[in-house]
């Protein structure tokens, strides 16, 4: 069970993690600005095993892969929306975040509200309802099978 | 049944007869361009793998574009490691010779390449009808190390072009109004590709323009076909194509958009989505605290040409700043010996090195709260350029430099 952070449409990967931070050294040194720009205090607040939900075509804009590497550093346990940008949700297999299209999610719940996901079944319960999300392509659900492109790399070099 | 452009350069880079949207095909790439964006974590990853190796270090281009010269220790130590890895590693590497992408279609890409960049504007190589795709750092390791990686085939949305933009009309106003047209998803996961006969009437400035911002619609990547005009490009810069290719007249398009380039008029992109778009006539009179003239998108000698036409024997408005920033050493030079560069010192204007600046809101020229930015950079999102409550308005070179004079958005027209 974790509780969910709920973001608009259209979300880019300036507001998950701002330019000024991208050279940090370090993701760690990265992560307390996450989502600055549209809840300032989202680092502090959010919890490991949260949920981010969102509406349409999240993380569009830049192919920074900090974006998806804040979340997962913060310990968000996955991102569901109703539609994702095509780096964004690339990025995010790659490093093990899952990113799941569910098409009734955003509408139905609000921010702060409990919800508990079933990666294996792709089911969502919240507030007593069950959804049902859109299965990952089989090349990707490979790549977050192994914990990532570089856990796949590793196995094969 | 026949292929798009799109589908025979993965098919081409795949080692395969053919190749037809949604197939997943793994590729050989042909370029990997990284900058100083991520490739700092890319090379932490590399040193953490089991077996660190480099497939075709031929293949790779690193460049420091984004924050050069650097701003502050950690951004010098992201910068040093880039450094000593490139010279280590024998890897090609720029470092304050432009922005990353004017430097790679003045130097590297090629007609019929797969290019892999660790940035989203990768899309502009299309300009030179090569297949260009922004990555993450992951994917991008993942290339460097195995030389491969897997694509999903994209569908295509063609956009066939005719007749000529009118005069003090621009491509920057062309994509924007395209963007405005399909919306910032319109493409996601799509090429977009241009022909007709109104291609060839567009400069290759203009193509780089167009391309560079199809991201912004969510492409992954964007395509021309090479005509006489591109061909010139890349004969006078010393290359020669990988191959050409067209789309056959049987290939299938998702959609397709008849584009009559007369039609075309100015347009500004209003905060804080690019495909937030209206004619630049509705947006005359919104203050501006600061106006900027380069980036990959037009910040080329085409476009210093159209500001110095505007600009020659006025003055910046009183507290505005004007920041005018080539695209690269090639632009800064010739600029400078076309005299553009006077013409904007002598207007007040601020003539910084070639680099990302204030388009991507870290660097130099970042805005405070509550200012207005009117820019030719890429995007306008909200603290795109700064402050998070600030604002960002696109429009073009002429705009943008018409807006600095007055103080207020303008068009060139009305001076």
């Amino acid at each position: 069970m974790g509780k969910i952070f709920r973001f608009h449409t259209d979300v880019d990967t300036d507001q998950i993690i701002a330019s000024q931070y991208l050279l940090f050294p370090t993701i760690d040194e990265m992560k307390v600005y996450t989502f600055e720009s549209l809840d300032p205090d989202f680092a502090k607040k959010v919890q490991p095993g949260d949920f981010v939900v969102a509406c349409e075509n999240f993380g569009c804009g830049s192919s920074r892969e900090q974006a998806p590497s804040v979340l997962k550093a913060l310990g968000v346990k996955a991102v569901i929306a109703k539609s994702f940008a095509r780096i964004f949700y690339r990025n995010a297999i790659n490093i093990g975040l899952p990113v799941i299209v569910c098409k009734e999610l955003y509408d139905a719940v609000a921010d702060g509200d409990d919800m508990e996901l079933n990666l294996e079944e792709g089911t969502i319960v919240s507030g007593g309802k069950t959804y049902t999300c859109t299965k990952l392509p089989a090349q990707m659900q490979k790549i977050l099978d192994q914990g990532g492109l570089i856990a796949s790399l590793n196995g094969e070099v | 049944m026949g292929m798009t452009m799109a589908e025979k350069i993965i098919a081409c880079a795949a080692g395969v007869e053919s190749a037809k949207a949604g197939d997943i095909q793994t590729v050989t790439l042909d370029k990997l361009m990284s900058n100083d964006g991520t490739t700092h974590l890319t090379i932490d990853m590399y040193n953490k793998l089991k077996n660190p190796r480099i497939a075709d270090k031929s293949k790779l281009v690193w460049i420091v574009d984004h924050n050069i010269p650097s701003d502050s220790p950690k951004t010098a130590a992201s910068h040093k490691k880039m450094r000593d890895f490139a010279r280590d590693n024998g890897i090609t590497f720029y470092e304050g010779e432009g922005v990353c992408h004017q430097v790679m279609m003045e130097n590297h890409v090629c007609p019929g390449e797969l290019i892999f960049g660790a940035d989203s504007h990768t899309c502009a190589y299309g300009a030179l009808g090569a297949f260009g795709t922004g990555v993450g750092c992951t994917d991008y390791l993942y290339a460097m190390v195995t030389g491969t990686s897997w694509l999903l085939v994209p569908e295509t949305i063609r956009f066939n072009l005719t007749g000529k933009l009118p005069e003090g009309v621009y491509a920057r106003d062309l994509i924007l109004t395209i963007i405005g047209k399909i919306g910032a998803n319109g493409a996601n996961y799509k090429a977009m590709e241009f022909a007709g006969e109104g291609l060839h009437n567009l400069s290759m400035s203009d193509r780089i323009s167009i391309c560079n911002l199809c991201v912004e619609a969510g492409a992954k990547t964007a395509l021309m076909e090479v005509d006489d005009v591109a061909m010139e490009y890349l004969t006078s810069h010393g290359r020669e194509p990988k191959a050409c290719f067209t789309s056959d007249p049987d290939a299938v398009f998702a959609e397709v958009y008849d584009i009559d380039l007369s039609t075309v008029a100015p347009i500004v992109a209003k905060p804080h989505f690019v495909d937030n778009v209206v004619p630049a006539k509705e947006s005359l009179g919104v203050k501006i605290d600061e106006a900027f003239l380069g980036s990959c998108n037009n910040g080329r000698i085409e476009d210093l040409r159209v500001g110095a036409a505007i600009i020659k024997g006025k003055k910046v408005a009183p507290k505005v700043r004007f920041l005018v920033v080539p695209a690269s050493r090639s632009v800064y030079k010739q600029a400078m010996e076309e005299g553009l560069l006077d013409i904007f010192m002598d207007a007040g204007a601020i003539v910084m090195n070639p680099n990302c600046s204030v388009c991507w809101g870290s660097c130099q020229g970042v805005i405070g709260e509550g200012e207005t930015l009117i820019s030719t950079g890429t995007r306008n999102f909200k603290g795109r350029a700064g402050h998070r409550d600030s604002f960002v308005y696109l429009a073009s070179a002429a705009t943008v430099t018409a807006s600095a004079i007055t103080g207020v958005i303008t068009t060139a027209d009305l001076l």
